[in-house]
């Protein structure tokens, strides 16, 4: 029973890191029906500025609180404009064009950004600093989930929480949902669609900021590599949950990411991955849009 | 209109097609030939450079296992060529990349062959080396590698013109295991590996040899995943379990990951690993987790005067220290530039008999090479991590 | 633009544990940045410009490209240029040229496989190295295992990419768009992972080696001349594939992917079986890869699954996509663009892929139909004269 517990804890700390970055990923696809293969390298550019950020930060003795904060909102807005670039040089021209071409492009950022960090900051792994403050309260539960787990457990609820609202309640939010629905429609009722579509990637991107210090302050290290096969996971558990849909994306990261660590603990990990793209098929074939997406009709 | 043209144009490439494989099997017979003019040329002229081909990754994301070797070979050749050269023959470093795949491998190979290279140092990976070597075979070329530690490689006999100056997989496992058994006195041990070539022959090799002795049993085999975002599963497998070391294959980004989950988690399990973990970036990445981690390592031969030297050079021209297998390498290129020397040829059949007979001074320690093409001479030994730093284990 | 210029400078420094400031890189790509967006910006402003010219005049004039390959007049003389260079190629140039050029090739000839898939039937696949891969161990493992040789497995590699098509594709066709996309990709690297993991059957990681290279009657052959011979055997490969591919593309089923490309629905009313037909391009891509797969062990007698991994699907999707889906000659000349010239720019190696990302969204952003865009085919109704 302790074991399943185990299992279970790490399976939903697994589906919260790639809730984090799945977040991002739905949204924009949302709006605009794009795999925007370049997610995972915004969320590794996020993790590299913090770093950079934070070791210089850490040369002029700065405390640790102040640091991580500091970093998270540089990488946050750094990531937030690389998105807003991004967006602008690679997506927006392709607005009327085949949905194929803006894919391509999308991997030529992709290719673009890893290498030009790649470039810039060489190959090798580099420790990335554990931000995260142990907390004093927690020492006796450490064995069982350390404090950065649950600072990544929070951060992912509330991320949630906050897009959920925002899609709901806000202005920006009905706009957005406009032109997820009617692109066209939207424009004649008077929504700047481009606007609504620079926002969503601005938010994207600074989720996928967050979860890149989050998430590689957990794991300790980082290189340019992180971004391209976190982003692949990521997608597969937006697609799981249903592509599109906020509390779909974190469904299908925890069910993708309890999947993996059980089939784990249980089977082995010699063929973790090939089971998580089975279950993925499997659960395709019986519900074609993903856990949570709405059934499509299709208009004639 | 359309359908007309291309059944005429179909059956014109037919024809032209035909004509080719004609051409070609005109060609054929004139092939053996060129070969053997191409022997004869450089003898009369003495004075035309040896060509030697350096080819590894040198960009990508292997490019830090490629770039010393051409430090290393670089910084060789400069000193003798500074000394007119070998033989009275000045030498010229082809360098091609090939960006560790097998694919690529080949063309490089090509490459390097159609520049009528003499002798090859490389390549960096095992299996781009693997899929290489049939063309440098064919060439009649020999191949001398700082860094493929596959043992198919030279135990196989596939490759009689294949040399290494580094040991084998299995001698690294052979050495963890024995490690295990006899100083550490383990007996229950988990095998990990990561999937992937190197680590996965490795772990293969552990495995095996842990079976064969009675002493220990493997409690947990399994492969991880490179690149993923945690391993707290397979770290609570362990855990359960009750192995009291793990025996790991692989590099140091994942091996870093899994020590600092294990000992998150308080456990304080063995952790005994391979070459691409001793490396200074693992205790960089780790941090006070890498504390007492065990891994296998080149013999240190830092105290040889001759490797002083060469690092000291390292350092004077490139102001850094030298990268993975830069020692190696440079015993490579010295065996080699050796072998020539003192078979006064550039003959493939000289130049190997050179190297299997021929007893050379290197960073490594004298060495020649023994038939299967290992070096006699170059082992492991097992490093702990004391204070931040590798420290041998005698 | 102006909005981003500042970030592009400020985040080239670098760290090693202690912090370099490289204010000289800084300068040069401050200055980069700054020229480039003027380029970039004329750019667009040139597309517009034509966009707005196209809307605005009645017929647009097909693209130069186009009108030089209907008039007989270039065509021919065009192929009999290309045809005597293709044969003339490994006698001019050395060994390595045509190594790289069999590459090339072996790349066309998948390439064109995936634009059966993707270019007519408009099914995106991601997972297409799948059956690369399955194609090369067919060969690798009967040769080892029961000695077969290159032309008996030849067919049996394209058989069993054929077989896997239809199994893989089977339950995948029922999705639609990005859905069908992650699923493929799914298989491809499940495929891949099988591999890597189960040595008893594909040796694990470590691959296969030695694999013989295709022999002709028991010859034995010098290095050299096997590279011709394998040169030669993939033109007339690739020939045969563009035969084929254009006999299917006019064919009653090809009209039937296209249609399926436009609109399933409208498809369907119109009586096409929409899996069936859905299945015969997943299966026929496949077919090629398969034989591809074969020709590629052979060539590098050397496979191991790390040369099967979503790059690889992904270049050869990108081969197809820049070429211009749906056009034999531009997905040629795609797969030649794209694996030559990595070959080339061997000098600027540590820029390649950077070079090659930012070509592809320039590519997409000013040309998105690919080099050579293909013609939609209208067929118009014309009144015949009273006369005939």
């Amino acid at each position: 029973m302790e074991y399943f517990l185990e299992l279970f804890l790490s399976g939903l700390i697994r589906g919260s890191i790639y809730a984090l970055i799945a977040l991002g990923y739905t949204m924009v696809y949302g709006i605009i029906e794009l795999i925007n293969f370049a997610h995972g390298e915004i969320y590794m550019i996020g993790a590299f500025t913090a770093l950079i950020v934070a070791s210089v930060l850490t040369m002029l003795g700065w405390n640790q609180i102040a640091i991580i904060l500091l970093a998270s909102v540089v990488a946050v807005i750094y990531s937030s404009a690389y998105g807003y670039t991004v967006e602008k040089i690679a997506y927006q021209p392709l607005r009327g064009a085949p949905r194929l071409s803006a894919l391509i492009s999308a991997i030529g950022m992709s290719l673009f950004l890893q290498n030009y960090v790649l470039l810039a900051q060489t190959s090798d792994f580099m420790p990335f600093p554990s931000l995260i403050p142990e907390f004093k309260f927690m020492e006796s539960y450490e064995h069982i989930i350390s404090s950065p787990e649950i600072v990544i457990l929070a951060t992912t609820t509330l991320v949630m929480i906050f897009l959920a609202f925002l899609i709901k309640f806000t202005r920006m939010g009905k706009a957005m949902r406009a032109t997820a629905q009617d692109r066209e429609m939207a424009m004649l009722v008077g929504v700047d669609v481009d606007r609504i579509i620079s926002f969503t990637f601005i938010i994207g991107s600074a989720t996928a900021a967050l979860g890149g210090v989050l998430i590689a302050s957990h794991i300790g290290q980082i290189n340019f590599y992180i971004g391209f096969l976190a982003g692949i996971k990521a997608f597969v558990a937006a697609v799981l949950g249903g592509i599109g849909s906020i509390p779909g994306a974190v469904v299908g990261s925890l069910v993708l990411g309890w999947t993996e660590s059980f089939f784990t603990g249980y089977v082995s990990s010699d063929y973790e991955d090939v089971f998580a793209f089975l279950f993925l098929v499997f659960i395709l074939i019986f519900r074609p849009s993903g856990i949570m997406g709405r059934a499509e009709t299709e208009k004639v | 209109m359309m359908k007309n043209h291309f059944g005429k144009l179909f059956v014109m490439a037919i024809l032209v097609f035909f004509a080719g494989s004609l051409m070609y099997s005109c060609g054929e017979s004139q092939k053996p030939a060129e070969p053997a003019k191409k022997a004869e040329a450089p003898a009369p002229k003495a004075m035309e450079p040896i060509k030697i081909g350096v080819a590894g990754p040198h960009s990508g994301d292997l490019a830090s296992y490629g770039i010393p070797t051409v430090k290393a070979a670089e910084l060789v050749v400069e000193k003798i060529n500074g000394k007119c050269g070998v033989n009275g023959r000045k030498i010229k470093l082809i360098i091609e990349d090939d960006v560790c795949k097998p694919e690529v491998a080949t063309n490089t190979a090509t490459k390097v062959v159609g520049e009528g290279v003499h002798a090859v140092i490389g390549h960096i990976c095992s299996g781009a080396t693997k899929a290489a070597l049939g063309i440098y075979k064919e060439s009649k070329i020999a191949a001398i590698s700082p860094s493929a530690t596959n043992p198919a490689l030279t135990q196989s006999g596939d490759y009689p013109n294949f040399f290494r100056t580094i040991a084998s997989d299995d001698a690294q496992a052979k050495l963890e295991v024995d490690f295990a058994l006899d100083v550490l006195k383990l007996k229950n041990i988990a095998v990990l590996h990561d999937k992937g070539d190197y680590g996965k022959g490795l772990a293969e090799f552990a495995k095996s040899f842990l079976e064969k002795d009675s002493r220990a049993k493997v409690v947990l085999y399994e492969g991880i995943t490179p690149g993923a975002v945690d391993y707290s599963a397979v770290v609570q497998k362990i855990k359960r379990s009750n192995a009291e070391a793990v025996i790991f294959g692989g590099y140091h980004p994942e091996a870093s990951k899994i020590v600092a989950q294990m000992r998150k988690k308080k456990m304080d399990t063995i952790f005994i690993s391979d070459d691409g973990v001793k490396d200074d970036t693992f205790i960089k990445v780790a941090g006070k987790y890498a504390e007492g981690v065990y891994a296998t390592g080149p013999m240190d031969t830092s105290s040889n005067p001759m490797a002083i030297e060469a690092i000291a050079a390292h350092k004077k021209k490139y102001g850094s220290d030298p990268g993975a297998f830069f020692l190696n390498a440079y015993a490579a290129t010295l065996a080699l530039l050796n072998a020539i020397d003192k078979s006064c040829s550039t003959d493939y059949d000289d130049i190997v008999n050179a190297l299997r007979t021929e007893f050379v001074a290197t960073p490594l320690g004298i060495l020649r090479f023994d038939e299967r093409g290992d070096a006699i001479g170059v082992g492991f030994s097992i490093y702990q991590v004391q204070n931040g730093v590798y420290v041998e284990i005698k | 633009m102006f909005l981003t210029f500042p970030i592009m400078v400020i985040k080239v420094n670098t760290i090693e544990n202690i912090v370099v400031w490289r204010w000289k890189n800084l300068f040069i790509v401050g200055i980069g940045v700054f020229l480039l967006s003027f380029v970039w910006r004329y750019l667009i402003k040139r597309k517009e410009v034509g966009k707005k010219k196209a809307e605005a005049g009645e017929l647009v004039k097909p693209p130069i490209t186009q009108r030089v390959l209907k008039e007989p007049k270039f065509y021919i003389p065009a192929l009999i240029a290309v045809a005597v260079f293709a044969i003339a190629f490994p006698f001019v140039f050395s060994m390595y040229q045509t190594n790289i050029m069999v590459t090339a090739l072996i790349y066309v000839v998948i390439s064109l496989g995936l634009n059966i898939v993707v270019g007519l039937a408009g099914l995106l696949d991601l997972g297409y190295v799948a059956f690369y891969a399955v194609g090369a161990y067919t060969y690798a493992l009967l040769n080892y295992h029961f000695g077969l040789g290159f032309w008996t497995v030849l067919p049996i590699g394209a058989a069993m990419g054929f077989l896997f098509g239809v199994l893989l594709g089977f339950p995948v066709l029922r999705l639609r768009g990005d859905y069908l996309a992650i699923v493929t990709l799914g298989f491809g690297e499940i495929i891949r992972l099988i591999l890597e993991n189960w040595n008893e059957f594909s040796f694990g990681p470590s691959g296969i080696a030695n694999i013989p290279r295709p022999g002709l009657f028991g010859i034995q052959m010098s290095l050299h001349s096997s590279i011709i011979y394998l040169y030669f055997l993939m033109i007339g490969l690739t020939l045969f594939t563009i035969f084929v591919v254009n006999r299917l593309q006019d064919s009653r089923i090809g009209r039937a992917w296209i249609a399926l490309r436009e609109d399933e629905i409208a498809c369907q009313a119109m009586g096409i079986d929409k899996t069936k037909t859905k299945l015969t391009a997943f299966a026929l891509g496949a077919t090629w890869a398969g034989m591809g797969g074969v020709v590629f062990a052979a060539k590098t007698t050397f496979i191991n699954p790390a040369s099967f991994t979503i790059w690889e699907s992904i270049i050869i999707l990108c081969v197809v996509v820049i070429g211009g889906m749906g056009s034999i000659i531009g997905v040629i000349i795609g797969a030649l663009i794209l694996i030559l010239l990595p070959e080339y720019l061997r000098a600027f190696s540590e820029y390649r892929m950077l070079i090659f990302g930012a070509v592809l969204v320039v590519m997409m952003v000013f040309r998105p139909g690919g080099i050579i865009s293909d013609v939609r085919r209208i067929y118009r109704f014309e009144e015949r004269e009273t006369t005939a």
